[in-house]
């Protein structure tokens, strides 16, 4: 995994799932259609303005309530290559490892949009470049080193068949 | 052996090797459901990982509830899909009408106490209203633990509530669960195990437990336990107490006796308020459904308030059974007849509009009232509408008047 390099679209505190993708339009297995509402009620020029690569920043508790993986999967097929936030709910953290869209918990920060970010998931740090700063990054567990190394929980099982042993 | 609390103990049974908090296990899982919502995208998975048949198929289960029955021909061929992996891995399979998910894991016992239990739903922690562990996965971890009949969990640290106190007339467990989770805030439980005991707890009855541990969710929480003295359950079993130097994250008390009805407003589950500060506040649609509030105990309260009265004209009311069990109880004891009497509109047993996926979409602009958890912008399928969260009783003197009434009224 090398460093992923993006631009950053800046969002606040507690953007819960519903925000990301309306329950309406999480009973489907296409992912386009999940893009194409990406954000929806939250922001609707967002999926306009992505761009393959970008980043997107948030503050605490990003990804609260349902425990819908239509969440990652939207902001991944909607172009976004990595998840910066001061902090993540649970489930959603687990789901986006899980489905291989990169996340990274860096605490309170002073990211702005625009700002072009380098994210270096294995040393576990967000390099702010248009000012210099550097965020280090909650330490991951191993296992969930290993989900992201082997590109998501799928392959990972693919692999391997079975969980290996702590 | 160090102290531990209920949800380091259960890990460590079932890990066969004592963990603390912070701690990463791998465990074997008693039961792994997915609703119609995450099923597909699970069996989609399931299938890439390259799995043929369940580890467990007699501990999988698949529920229709979400969109149920189905609104257009999209979701009805998930559905499709959803009935014919159940029948071709040989796992249970509850059809359109059976009832929410969480519903049916307890009342069917296929949770039982001192279980890990997975859901690829966010309310899973409801299964801590009898002892278990019930933790909210998302498709692709559920996919896993169908394959391997495992899954990998970080042991939480435990939030611990003790809450004692006779509670008030018109005081239930909602308003419990809803003042609480204004005292915490949406993320006050995050990553987090949370434990309830006390007076207040021990006399609560199986529904009123389940109402207390689903919104759970709302602080964020990985899973939540219910003391389980005084616990009505059909079979023996062994309760698990936390040792008493037990270490915890936090121990907060609260005495209950003076607790007033709780709602929550616009638009966060954790804006909490007594339900006399926003009294006269007009709705349009009143809602009796959802995972945290639609037992027989929930119809009762609607009932002894609507009961030989007819709702406001101008509101609707929905009632959305939690099961069809729930439904034939309160359709053999007289409640159904006497909440349809007043003006009730009853749809099928399942999540009805709670989630905003068809059935039930208030307009923009209108206010709702409703027993459910959640009042995120756009829950209920339109980001325009105003919702309101509280308990059962509250919900029918809203529709009685057409607007959100103080509970002295009910007295009346
Ligand atoms: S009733 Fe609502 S909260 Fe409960 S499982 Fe269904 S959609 Fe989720």
């Amino acid at each position: 995994m090398k460093t992923i390099q993006g631009i950053a679209h800046v969002y606040g505190d507690n953007v819960d799932t519903d925000r990301i993708i309306p329950g309406k339009y999480t009973k489907t297995l296409d992912v386009s259609h999940l893009a194409a509402h990406v954000l929806e009620d939250l922001d609707p020029d967002f999926r306009q303005q992505v761009q393959p690569g970008d980043v997107l920043v948030a503050g605490d508790n990003f990804g609260c309530g349902s425990s819908r993986e239509q969440a990652p999967l939207a902001l991944k097929a909607a172009g976004v290559s990595v998840v910066v936030a001061a902090y993540f709910a649970r489930i959603f953290f687990r789901n986006a490892i899980n489905i291989g869209l990169p996340v990274v918990e860096i605490g309170p920060h002073a990211i702005t949009p625009g700002a072009r970010l380098a994210v270096d998931l294995l040393a576990g740090q967000v390099v702010d470049e248009s000012n210099g700063r550097i965020y280090p990054a909650t330490r991951l567990p191993d296992v969930m080193v290993a989900i992201l190394q082997a590109g998501g929980l799928v392959n990972y099982l693919r692999e391997r068949g079975d969980y290996e042993q702590q | 052996m160090t102290a531990q609390t209920v949800t380091e103990k259960i890990i460590s049974q079932r890990a066969g090797i004592a963990v603390r908090a912070g701690e990463i296990a791998v465990v074997p899982v008693d039961g792994a459901m997915a609703s119609d919502t995450t099923a597909p995208l699970a069996m989609r998975a399931f299938r890439e990982m390259g799995g043929t048949r369940l580890k467990r198929p007699d501990q999988a289960f698949l529920v229709i509830d979400h969109a149920a029955p189905a609104p257009n021909e999209r979701i009805a061929n998930l559905h499709r899909l959803m009935r014919d992996f159940a029948a071709e891995m040989g796992c249970q399979l509850y059809d359109v009408g059976a009832g929410i998910c969480h519903q049916l894991m307890v009342e069917n016992g296929h949770v039982q106490p001192s279980h890990i239990f997975l859901g690829a739903d966010s309310h899973t922690p409801t299964y801590g209203a009898v002892g278990a562990l019930g933790i909210g996965m998302g498709s692709t971890d559920l996919a896993a633990a169908w394959l391997t009949g495992k899954t990998w969990l970080k042991v939480p640290e435990t939030t611990k509530l003790v809450l004692n106190g006779r509670l008030q007339p018109h005081v239930s467990a909602k308003d419990i669960i809803l003042f609480l989770v204004g005292q915490l805030g949406i993320a006050g439980a995050t990553y987090q195990a949370v434990e309830f005991t006390g007076t207040a707890v021990t006399h609560l009855s199986l529904a009123s437990r389940m109402t207390l541990a689903n919104m759970v969710a709302e602080m964020g929480g990985k899973t939540a336990v219910v003391d389980t003295t005084g616990l009505d359950w059909p079979t023996p079993f062994t309760p698990i107490q936390a040792d008493p130097d037990a270490r915890y994250h936090a121990v907060r008390e609260f005495d209950l006796s003076h607790l007033t009805p709780q709602i929550a407003v616009p638009h966060s589950p954790d804006n909490i308020v007594p339900v006399t500060a926003v009294a006269g506040q007009k709705i349009q649609l009143a809602f009796i459904g959802s995972c945290t509030n639609s037992r027989l105990e929930d119809w009762h309260a609607a009932a002894a308030v609507l009961a030989g009265q007819r709702i406001a004209p101008g509101v609707r009311l929905l009632i959305a059974p939690a099961s069809k069990a729930v439904f034939d109880a309160a359709l053999a004891d007289g409640t159904v007849a006497a909440l349809s009497a007043a003006g009730a509109t009853f749809m099928t047993a399942g999540c009805g509009p709670c989630v905003g996926t068809h059935q039930g979409v208030p307009g923009d602009e209108e206010v709702v009232i409703s027993t459910a958890n959640r009042n995120f912008r756009g829950r209920m399928g339109n980001p325009n509408a105003h919702i309101y969260l509280t308990s059962p009783a509250i919900v029918a003197a809203a529709a009685l008047t057409g607007e959100i009434t103080n509970p002295a009224e009910l007295e009346n």
